[in-house]
């Protein structure tokens, strides 16, 4: 049915579980009295790239962000429903080890006021992961490279962060969250501060790292989501309008909001 | 323009004026004493000596004792204030908190003399057992002491770092606390490594304002500094401040030498406040261009 050989979940059917890497039930979401998420289910499968898309306050962000707890920082907020990653409720877990699996890379970049290296191995070293000094230099060599930063920062890595261009800082960002080792990349419009060729770099990123990690991206870009993910979901208003493969989704939607936010007649 | 320029350049003047006229109403005791005056402990107007040493002592140790108590306090009540304390209550206690800055500082001697004395003879014996072993805390307490003259110092002081640290600390950008959270960083590890170190600058300047604030308090430090002139290894004994020395003696003192000694502790105050402030800015410009 697909190209990319994975059955696509038809429409909001619970689809199969078998390579489902987190999966969503039923998840509503509370802004103090505001219900910012309506019953939202989904499955989101392991090694694929998984974008989200749809107006400006639709949820898309708020749903992403609940995918690693970071919601809770909130105050005043409230969820129901459950999410499963690998079959086990991470609202059950230890919240600062679900986040050291399921990883996040914000839409403003974010490097801590410390040098490259230590940006990098930040996570390894509260995580217990930094190891000896040269595994510990290893490590953040590694994260560098996956990042496609390494190159361009391998002789400054005690400089400051804050000396790179927005671009860099972003993959920096990457490289940071990458270091612990995530199963899951969260990534929340993470160009929407670039130019288009730091823009271009980020997405080649994405598509490498689909190999050894699942990804999800918010974007508000309708173009990127159909470069680099191989399933979409539209959100509106704070419902999960439709969730496909990302060709059924641009080129034969089900819907008829997500025609009209595709086709630019909405949003 | 002009205006603003005349407002900003008013302050220099006064400033400069200040000290011209601090410096030339000290010439009698430069002469005669030099830097002995600096340099010698014995102050005895009657015999026409004037020794600075034990104020400046008692004015460095007071403000020391008041900012090993106060900065841990001050820094870990603003840390809850804005990190952990619902909004509702940190609001609360953060007027309350700018109430007690307000508060005279002669109150704060009465306090000192009435409460804080004859609580530290209670809790003496226990310090000593504690810290007995060091020269700090040795020798007979009579309750007005260097130490009592710090822990009150530290009280006035407190509110300063609590309220210009809580301030810093909130404006610190959430995405930072973001960043350390989102590599599974506990709240904690989040305020150590994330909050604190992007705050540092500002709550360096907190405690600056306090120290400041804390040499040259007056009222409170000759309540219950003891008001001797004497250099003792213990803070349980009592001591006197340059701030302190001038408010007792300078309508009592007779003779010019005696006024203009302490004409002359009062530009030492100054320099030394000079000295410190600047000294603590430079550490802090080094540390960062070290930091990166």
């Amino acid at each position: 049915m697909s190209s990319t050989g994975i059955q696509p979940p038809a429409g909001l059917q619970a689809p199969k579980t078998a390579d489902a890497k987190i999966r969503a039930t039923n998840l509503n979401f509370y802004y103090g009295n505001f219900h910012a998420l309506h019953g939202i289910s989904m499955e989101i499968y392991e090694k694929k790239v998984t974008a989200f898309i749809g107006p400006s306050g639709c949820g898309k962000s708020t749903f992403l962000r609940t995918l690693n707890r970071m919601n809770e920082t909130v105050r005043g907020t409230r969820v129901e429903g459950t999410i499963l990653l690998d079959g086990e409720n991470i609202f059950d877990q230890e919240v600062s080890n679900l986040r050291r699996r399921v990883g996040m890379v914000f839409q403003r970049s974010n490097p801590f006021p410390k040098s490259i290296f230590d940006n990098v191995a930040y996570g390894l070293r509260i995580n217990g992961m930094a190891g000896t000094r040269n595994e510990l230099r290893d490590k953040v060599e590694h994260s560098l490279r996956r990042a496609a930063l390494w190159e361009e920062v391998k002789d400054k890595l005690d400089q400051s962060a804050y000396g790179l261009s927005g671009g860099q800082q972003q993959r920096l960002c990457i490289a940071r969250g990458l270091a612990v080792n995530p199963e899951v990349l969260l990534l929340d419009e993470p160009c929407s501060a670039l130019d288009p060729i730091a823009t271009a770099k980020i997405e080649d990123l994405i598509f490498q790292l689909k190999d050894s990690c699942t990804i999800v991206i918010v974007t508000h870009s309708m173009q990127q989501a159909a470069r680099v993910a191989d399933f979409t979901g539209f959100f509106l208003l704070g419902k999960l309008i439709e969730f496909d493969a990302t060709t059924v989704i641009f080129k034969n939607p089900a819907k008829k909001e997500t025609e009209d936010y595709i086709t630019g007649r909405f949003g | 323009m002009g205006i603003t320029f005349l407002c900003a350049f008013s302050i220099l003047a006064i400033t400069a004026y200040l000290v011209w006229e601090l410096w030339i109403n000290s010439v009698l005791p430069r002469h005669q004493f030099g830097f002995n005056f600096l340099r010698t402990q014995t102050w005895d107007p009657v015999a026409g000596q004037f020794g600075a040493l034990p104020f400046i002592y008692g004015t460095l140790v007071t403000s020391a004792v008041a900012l090993v108590i106060a900065v841990p306090l001050g820094v870990g009540s603003a840390v809850f204030l804005a990190e952990l304390a619902p909004p509702a209550l940190s609001d609360a206690l953060a007027f309350l908190i700018e109430l007690l800055a307000a508060v005279p500082s002669v109150i704060y001697g009465l306090l000192g003399i009435f409460i804080l004395v004859p609580g530290l003879r209670i809790i003496e014996p226990y310090l000593k057992a504690v810290l007995g072993w060091t020269p700090l805390f040795s020798g007979p307490f009579y309750g007005v002491s260097l130490f009592s003259a710090g822990v009150v110092l530290s009280v006035m002081i407190v509110p300063f770092i609590i309220s210009i640290s809580r301030e810093v600390i909130r404006a610190v950008p959430n995405d930072q606390r973001e960043a350390a959270l989102a590599l599974g960083a506990t709240r904690w590890e989040t305020v150590w490594d994330a909050v604190l170190p992007f705050a540092s600058r500002g709550i360096a300047g907190s405690i600056f304002l306090a120290l400041a604030r804390s040499l040259g308090e007056t009222m409170a430090v000759t309540m219950v500094v003891g008001n001797d002139p004497k250099i003792k290894a213990s803070l349980l004994a009592p001591g006197y401040s340059i701030a302190a020395v001038i408010a007792n003696e300078f309508t009592e003192a007779t003779g010019e030498l005696y006024t203009q000694s302490l004409i002359e502790l009062g530009l030492v105050l100054f320099a030394l406040t000079v000295i410190i402030n600047g000294a603590a800015r430079l550490m802090m410009a080094a540390s960062e261009r070290g930091k990166v």
